[in-house]
């Protein structure tokens, strides 16, 4: 793997990262309190951060820096987390998200952007975190070096990955100490001179070390902070041959006397928290001992031994209760609380309650988070695999269903019936291969919510830039579309969310005096209907002006003054070419390009687009799209001897022409009357230069098609072989692009058979000629 | 050129040797991948005499040239008894159509005698040189000139 690679797999987990991110400040907008919520949203950060330093990535680690600062805040309940502030946290993670994209493709984020959020970001953080303002010095006291505190907060600083790698921290200076693994060495904790006296017990769990955090390194860290003593506890280790090399079965308890703070030790353990058991319990200092003794004991000519196994009670109590049953606990427990005279017994026995004490809870919490724990790690249990791979699988498939389709149809040509059992194992074979290509087609299924998150934030941008309330609903988010839909679908939803914003929703005053609430509301939902996605957006904005469309529409030329529209017919002039509704050229929409773009780049996925619209109430505009581009819904239809496919999307009816419905126009031109309205007729066969003589309309079959402006054709074609779901396959890959033709498909028989490109077809039955383009075929 | 070169040193080369009509031709045996009998084509839209159209390669879409109408002789009626020879130029995939093929040549870059200066259509754009082998004069075509890369990729 080199570097490159490296790097690539951090981008990847950036966006997964940047994702989570979002998720979680939405989450957290909407009132989510969770501390879990806030720490996705740290983790994602700092992890990002990290990664970041690595890669000696700036301008990123700067940001992120002072990002993860202001979170830290947040997260230990210094810093409120109210819209305002959370409104920050979103502006930075979009600037974060756009510095990893800055970072990964080159190019550059706008200065005074960061720097502005970076000042905010720190006012929030310094601000209203005056009064814990140690607690943050605690948090600063990691290893993790700070910048200068300059006013850009763009000093470049050297991070490490200190959660990959352990190693590093001896970069830090921290000499290698030695500390005990002996049973208990108590005096040291005579030698504690001033500060808090905490007890930390640390039973990491086999995940810490998975994720190469190293105990010694941690304690060694944990030993900087203050005077301390360790002791390991090893009661877990089973017999050696029970032993589980990766497994973990020690676990320590720590003396440790600090003036830092609960903080400061918390923040070692920074990046094992989630892998361990950790309780922290501050003690105060001998003389409360003393007491907690007379109170349990009623003796004093106790060693600080038993102070040891004592204190290491309180912070085992919540779970020992939770081991009643446990009844060895219960009888060990009781001689060690037995008023008995007996020390030297006694503190074997509270030795040994101890260390029961904490098997039995180690147990008990092993035993009840390996429940969830295991069902969320199964959840979440993916693999990445690159694209290619998936692709070749689905390939093979393809050929695969060909090949059995192929087999069956030889099986039942040379034996005639064939013989029960053969034809008992084709149509299992064809199950089979029917599901395992809808399998691997699920494989490239991804849910919508990546690209709805992405959505929220040009909601945000725009709104911003508009000065309109808006809030973004979503729904259905999981709803899962082949991959490349997904990809495709971006540009155009973008579109139309910022069409939305811009000129659907109405400036918060308006919408008061039209007594609706500030706030707009869009509507972003994405469903399964009869094998597509059907994607709406809707808002309650004033819906269209069609009054100002039929003006525009007609001061454009569109449509002559004399126009009878119905309602419908006008909203959908919003996507006729060139058309823009905005009286005024915003920033952000209506630069000249329009709804059509949008529905030619929907059309060209195969989807259809329509728009409802309600004065006053909102339009809702909806995207049906097929499910995957890699396979297709197509008629097969025969033209001049050859098989091809039609887009089944793009035909809205078939027709059998009659005599007086056919119009001679022109020299050649044909033109088909269904019901009111006239079609040209476009001979396929001719267009596509499989025939010379026009084909006689009578005998043959017309296929009503959309075409680009609006408009409609008649396709003709010779007959209609039926309509089946066929594998697209490029014909760029080994050839070169053929005008008229979209793609190639193999059917049922083994045969090539070409698919229309229905929209080149009737622009060239306009122009008279397909564009012929340079290729292969312009050799010699 | 750089695989010349190497052949040099190891002093063979191997070549498959096919027939168009009377005449033989020859390719390096390292562009072809397969060869195979005749299937139905499906045509091309607007495309030249020469490209007969499209097969079903294993699923992959492959276009068929008339290797006799490429050179600029007679076109070829494809029947059962022609074979496709399916080569790799420039990374795509092309069939080319022949009467048969005929030997596998392994020759020295000694054998390959410069193409005569004639003035037909097979010049030396497409030849890369002639061999005589055992009394018979075999043309060797070099693919990529057939298929300049360029065009190839015009789409």
């Amino acid at each position: 793997m080199d570097m490159n690679e490296i790097k690539e797999i951090f981008f990847q987990e950036c966006e997964e990262q940047l994702a989570e991110l979002e998720t979680g400040l939405l989450a957290l907008n909407d009132g989510d309190d969770d501390p879990e919520t806030v720490n996705a949203v740290f983790r994602a950060v700092h992890s990002i951060k990290g990664g970041a330093g690595a890669f000696a990535l700036d301008d990123l680690v700067g940001f992120a820096h002072v990002f993860e600062t202001t979170l830290d805040c947040v997260r230990s309940n210094v810093l409120e987390p109210t819209k305002d502030v959370i409104k920050v946290l979103l502006k930075s993670s979009d600037v974060l998200a756009d510095l990893t994209n800055a970072a990964r493709d080159g190019g550059v984020v706008e200065a005074e952007r960061c720097e502005a959020l970076v000042v905010e970001l720190k006012a929030l953080a310094n601000g209203e975190a005056v009064s814990t303002a140690d607690e943050a010095d605690d948090a600063e006291a990691t290893p993790e070096p700070q910048p200068a505190d300059d006013e850009t907060g763009f000093t470049p600083i050297p991070v490490t990955l200190d959660d990959e790698d352990g190693d590093n921290t001896n970069d830090e200076g921290f000499m290698p100490v030695a500390f005990s693994f002996d049973e208990f060495d108590s005096d040291e904790t005579d030698e504690a001179a001033e500060g808090d006296v905490f007890r930390i017990s640390f039973h990491p769990k086999p995940d810490l070390y998975n994720k190469g955090n190293e105990t010694l390194l941690l304690l060694r860290e944990l030993e900087t902070l203050g005077d301390m003593s360790v002791r390991c506890v090893f009661d877990q280790l089973p017999n050696i041959d029970q032993i589980d090399p990766e497994g973990s079965y020690l676990s320590w308890v720590i003396n440790l006397t600090t003036t830092q703070g609960e903080e400061a030790i918390r923040s070692v353990f920074e990046f094992a928290e989630w892998d361990c058991d950790l309780e922290i319990v501050a003690d105060q200092v001998d003389e409360v001992e003393g007491d907690q003794l007379d109170d349990v004991e009623g003796d004093d000519p106790l060693n600080d031994a038993v102070v040891d196994a004592q204190a290491d009670e309180p912070a085992m109590t919540a779970s020992s209760d939770a081991v009643v049953d446990d009844t060895s606990v219960v009888e060990e427990m009781k001689p060690a609380n037995d008023p008995e005279p007996s020390a030297d017994n006694k503190v074997i026995d509270l030795k040994k309650a101890a260390a029961e004490v904490e098997r039995a809870e180690t147990k008990e919490k092993a035993t009840a988070r390996s429940g969830p724990k295991s069902a969320a790690s199964s959840a979440q249990s993916t693999i990445r695999v690159e694209l290619d791979r998936v692709d070749k699988l689905i390939n093979l498939v393809g050929e695969l269903v060909i090949n059995q389709a192929m087999l069956a149809q030889s099986v039942v040509e040379s034996t005639g019936e064939g013989s029960s059992a053969v034809t008992m194992g084709l149509e299992e074979l064809q199950q089979l291969t029917r599901e395992i290509q809808d399998s691997v087609m699920a494989i490239r299924a991804q849910p919508v919510k990546p690209i709805f998150q992405r959505m929220s934030r040009t909601v945000r941008e725009i709104a911003d830039m508009t000065g309109k309330n808006v809030r973004l609903v979503t729904e259905g988010e999981n709803t899962e579309v082949d991959k490349t839909v997904i990809d495709k679908l971006a540009e155009p939803l973008t579109h139309m969310i910022r069409n939305a914003v811009d000129h659907g929703l109405e400036l918060p005053e308006i919408r008061e005096a039209a007594n609706k609430p500030a706030e707009g509301t869009l509507r972003l939902a994405a469903k399964h209907r009869s094998g597509r996605i059907v994607i709406e957006i809707a808002d309650d904005g004033a819906g269209i002006n069609r009054e100002v469309v039929l003006k525009k529409a007609i001061d454009n030329g569109l449509i002559s003054s004399e126009a009878n529209l119905t309602d419908e017919e006008i909203d959908n002039l919003i996507f006729h070419p060139g058309f823009s509704t905005a009286e005024q050229l915003s920033d952000i929409s209506g630069r000249g390009v329009g709804m059509d773009v949008v529905k030619r780049s929907i059309q060209a996925l195969g989807g259809r687009i329509t728009i409802s619209s309600t004065p006053g109430k909102g339009s809702v505009f909806t995207l049906s799209l097929p499910l995957t581009l890699a396979v297709l819904d197509g008629m097969v239809v025969t033209v001049a001897g050859q098989t091809l496919v039609v887009p089944l999307s793009s035909i809205i009816e078939t027709l059998k022409p009659e005599q007086e419905h056919l119009h001679g126009f022109g020299a050649s031109g044909r033109l088909i009357s269904i019901r009111d309205g006239f079609n040209p007729l476009v001979d396929v066969g001719q267009i596509l230069n499989f025939t010379t003589t026009p084909s006689d309309p009578l005998t043959g079959v017309a296929l009503l098609v959309d075409s680009e402006d609006g408009g409609q054709s008649a396709l003709l074609v010779d007959a209609i072989q039926g309509q089946r779901q066929v594998v697209i396959k490029s014909l760029e890959a080994n050839y070169s692009n053929v005008p008229g033709i979209a793609a190639a498909t193999i059917l049922g028989d083994g045969q090539v058979a070409l698919i229309v490109d229905v929209e080149a077809v009737v622009s060239a039955s306009r122009v008279g000629a397909l564009k012929s383009e340079m290729s292969l075929a312009a050799v010699g | 050129m750089n695989q010349t070169s190497k052949n040099l040193i190891e002093g063979a080369r191997e070549l498959i040797a096919f027939r168009i009509g009377e005449q033989e031709f020859c390719v390096d045996i390292m562009s072809v991948r397969e060869i195979r009998g005749w299937t139905p084509a499906t045509s091309l839209p607007h495309s030249p005499g020469f490209v007969l159209g499209v097969i079903n390669l294993r699923g992959a879409v492959l276009p068929i040239i008339d290797l006799s109408n490429r050179l600029g002789m007679k076109e070829s009626d494809p029947s059962a008894r022609h074979v496709i020879i399916v080569t790799q130029v420039h990374q795509k995939f092309v069939g080319l159509l022949v009467d048969a093929v005929s030997d596998i040549l392994t020759v020295t870059d000694e054998n390959i005698q410069p193409t005569p200066e004639v003035s037909s259509e097979l010049d030396k754009s497409f030849a890369k040189g002639v061999l005589a082998i055992e009394g018979r004069m075999i043309c060797l075509i070099e693919l990529e000139s057939l298929f300049p890369e360029d065009e190839v990729e015009a789409a």
